[in-house]
């Protein structure tokens, strides 16, 4: 019996056409476009000015805050402005535009193809280089990695789950890198192990990924075999099921235990990581490499060329998107990210970032939303939403505006994975009115919260 | 038979008695007292508990004016000054007027001047429709469209002008309550001097943006070149961040502003039409928005108030 989580999930059809397409690094274009947001937490400060002149892998950015990363330059060449530019919703953000000369990287990053498997013994070195080389989570939320591998004294894991699921259809990176480089990416959940000092590390895929499930468990057996460093690493084939790669969903499928409303998965004594994210760990810290490019793919039934591209961050997607041959005809809609959750890009000129995975094309019969009709209190949404909340009766509170039953009714939970609106029959834009009532519950709860601390 | 209908009846009003003693003890003993000015008060206030003065209705004003010792916090913007005047002839206080305020929609972004950029297909709300994206044109500061301030106004005041796409505020009905300035999630709805004969000038325009891609996205957007800064007279124009804003308790509107800005941005209303010159192809669109056809109205309008 396979495993999963145990509430509410869809089986939308994966259409994993671009699955084949090995990675191919794009060539680096001649201007990029750095942003200074692109984590979660406070945006980076930009440390360079018009003029500098900057080497492919040199801090432009640096942390404001706890929560907050460095941000790399991904190329070499000058700077020739820091200011605002819209990011793919259109929204303005400071970026650091650099006009690509050659491609010299900083001293001190190895850019060979070798494989280290040596574990630095001391967790505060991995930490560090973790931190200095900008690594954030690349499974959607862009959650600075360092942070996340530091709990509170008082909270300690027992488990690091990495998440291999992939559950949004059409996307492919992650399984690309999990075919191409399973070794690089066992080597780092072993220094992500290393930090947090867990003894069991999960590899959870789904199982529409035979491929990978077997490249990762010859990958980690492999690597067992040579130092001790790499025991207790073990894959766990997952059934199909969205929203599986959900941090919360992911625990439950793998260890059977369930986070609190507003809980962290560190209260049930685990750290899940994406598998994206375990790579660029190895990256940053066995080579010194920061985190400056990322597999995208781009993929689309409308799309003729699918791929899986290596791409510096700051590209523009419109660079990316010319260099396969343009925007189809057909596409009525580019989004970034999955079908499920993904957001719809507005502003095609806009630049990837970390977090980028990939630029989806969808055609007006996939993406036109149908005229929302009545309720019919059918409860497919309630039965759909895999954090157990009510859809159809948050809709009906957040329209109205009554917040004190929204908070009740654990509004602030909401995953926005969207599985509400993929399985209502009345079309009704549930995740819409959710989303902004969730935005606004837990501005109160923080503001209800703050003047205790 | 009969003993035990008259032992019931007796029963029952022995019973009703005590009851009743019981009560008025009670009653007596948690009586809240209420400051009884605080109906006569509330009789007087228009009865729209829409939360415009910043309380949660009529009565809780109301209450709040009959406790606090002058009335210089409060205001009922539905009522004005008027009620404010009864108000304090209820309780004996004194009462500064205040120059009547009406919502002004702050963006120039009409269909023709702010082309539409990309597809917008989910719910229609501004306040959904600005958490996802910078909306459906290039221009990120200005209005969407959707209609919450329309939504948000008890008194029917506003209303989508279909043509445009931009809200439109019937001075008449607008009440300056404030509810439309809350609901506008890109803020570009500003309570401002009503002016008098209703005439007033304002940049209609909020775009933070450098000049050039503020023009980009919207033909008649404020570039923030200054040129009305430096026509202004009275020093009542301030450009910050790109955008010009006219101060409405320096301006004298004079409008020499209005022939100044090149794009079109600032507009004045309800002003008779100027002698004939060459800058009135530039001011025609502007005059245009404050209400389709609102032209030959501008006259008679301020002749009513004089009555």
């Amino acid at each position: 019996m396979k495993k999963t989580f145990s509430i509410g999930g869809v089986h939308p059809d994966d259409k994993k056409i671009s699955a084949g397409c090995r990675i191919e690094t794009l060539p680096v274009p001649k201007t990029v476009y750095i942003s200074m947001a692109q984590h979660l937490g406070g945006p980076a400060k930009a440390v360079v000015a018009a003029g500098d002149k900057v080497k492919t892998g040199q801090v432009i950015g640096e942390p404001t805050g706890f929560i907050s990363a460095y941000v790399h330059s991904s190329v070499s060449g000058t700077v020739k402005s820091v200011g605002l530019r819209k990011d793919i919703v259109g929204i303005p953000v400071v970026h650091v535009e650099i006009e690509v000369e050659g491609d010299e990287w900083m001293e001190g990053i190895d850019t060979s193809d070798t494989l280290v498997t040596d574990i630095p013994q001391d967790p505060k070195f991995i930490v560090d280089r973790i931190k200095s080389n900008g690594v954030v989570g690349l499974g959607g939320a862009t959650f600075p990695t360092n942070v996340k591998l530091c709990p509170p004294p008082d909270k300690k894991a027992d488990i690091l789950i990495l998440n291999g699921a992939e559950c949004e259809p059409y996307l492919t990176s992650d399984y690309r890198i999990m075919i191409e480089k399973p070794r690089q990416i066992v080597v780092g959940a072993a220094l992500m192990k290393r930090v947090l000092g867990v003894g069991r590390v999960v590899i959870g895929i789904e199982e529409n990924k035979p491929e990978a499930i077997a490249s990762m468990g010859e990958a980690a057996k492999a690597l067992a075999a040579v130092s001790p460093d790499y025991s207790g690493i073990e894959v766990m084939t997952l059934k199909k099921k969205y929203p599986q790669g959900g941090e919360k969903q992911l625990i439950d499928a793998v260890v059977h235990r369930q986070v609190k409303s507003m809980g962290l998965p560190i209260d049930v004594g685990a750290v899940v990581q994406n598998v994206a994210t375990s790579l660029a760990v190895y990256d940053a810290v066995q080579k010194n490499r920061p985190l400056i490019d990322n597999t995208v793919t781009v993929t689309g039934e409308c799309f003729p060329k699918q791929s899986n591209l290596l791409v510096r961050v700051g590209t523009p997607i419109s660079y990316i998107i010319d260099y396969l041959g343009g925007v189809p005809e057909t596409a009525a809609k580019v989004v970034s990210g999955g079908p499920m959750m993904g957001k719809a890009i507005s502003n095609l000129d806009a630049a990837t970032l970390k977090g980028t995975s990939s630029v989806l094309f969808l055609t007006e019969a996939q993406t036109k939303r149908q005229p929302e009709t009545n309720c019919i209190r059918c409860g497919k949404c309630a039965e759909a939403c895999p954090m157990g909340l009510e859809p159809f009766l948050l809709n009906k509170l957040a329209r109205n505006g009554m917040m004190d039953e929204l908070e009740q009714n654990a509004v602030q939970d909401c995953i926005e994975c969207g599985c509400c609106l993929y399985s209502c029959p009345a079309y009704i834009p549930l995740l819409d009115t959710i989303r902004m009532a969730k935005g606004e519950v837990i501005k109160i709860i923080r503001s209800r919260t703050a003047p205790k601390k | 038979m009969t003993t035990t209908i008259i032992w019931t009846i007796v029963a029952i009003t022995v019973l009703g008695v005590l009851l009743a003693v019981v009560l008025y003890l009670v009653a007596n003993k948690f009586k809240v007292e209420e400051d009884p000015r605080i109906d006569e008060v509330e009789k007087v206030m228009p009865g729209a508990n829409c939360g415009g003065c910043g309380f949660a209705g009529c009565r809780a004003f109301a209450q709040s004016c009959v406790e606090s010792a002058s009335l210089d916090n409060n205001f009922c913007p539905v009522g004005g000054n008027e009620v404010m005047k009864k108000v304090a002839a209820v309780l004996g206080l004194e009462v500064h007027e205040k120059a009547p305020m009406v919502a002004v929609v702050r963006c120039n972004g009409t269909c023709a001047n702010r082309p539409v950029v990309n597809g917008y297909d989910g719910l229609k709300s501004c306040k959904v429709k600005a958490a996802l994206y910078s909306g459906d044109t290039g221009c990120f500061y200005g209005c969407l469209g959707c209609g919450d301030c329309v939504a948000a106004c008890q008194f029917g005041a506003i209303s989508m002008d279909p043509q445009t796409g931009l809200p439109v505020v019937d001075e008449e009905k607008c009440t300056a309550c404030g509810a439309c300035v809350k609901a506008c999630p890109k803020k570009i709805i500003e309570l401002r001097n009503k002016g008098p004969k209703n005439r007033r000038v304002f940049v209609s325009c909020v775009n933070m943006e450098k000049g050039a891609t503020a023009r980009k996205a919207c033909s008649a957007a404020c570039i923030g070149c200054g040129k009305c800064a430096k026509a202004c007279p009275f020093g009542a124009i301030t450009v910050e961040h790109n955008v010009a804003y006219i101060d409405f308790n320096k301006c004298k509107l004079c409008r020499k502003c209005v022939a100044e800005c090149p794009t079109g941005a600032i507009h004045a209303v309800n002003f008779p039409a100027l002698p004939p010159k060459t800058e009135q192809p530039a001011v025609k669109p502007v005059v245009a928005q404050s209400a389709a056809g609102a032209k030959p109205e501008v006259k008679p309008e301020p002749q009513k108030k004089e009555e």
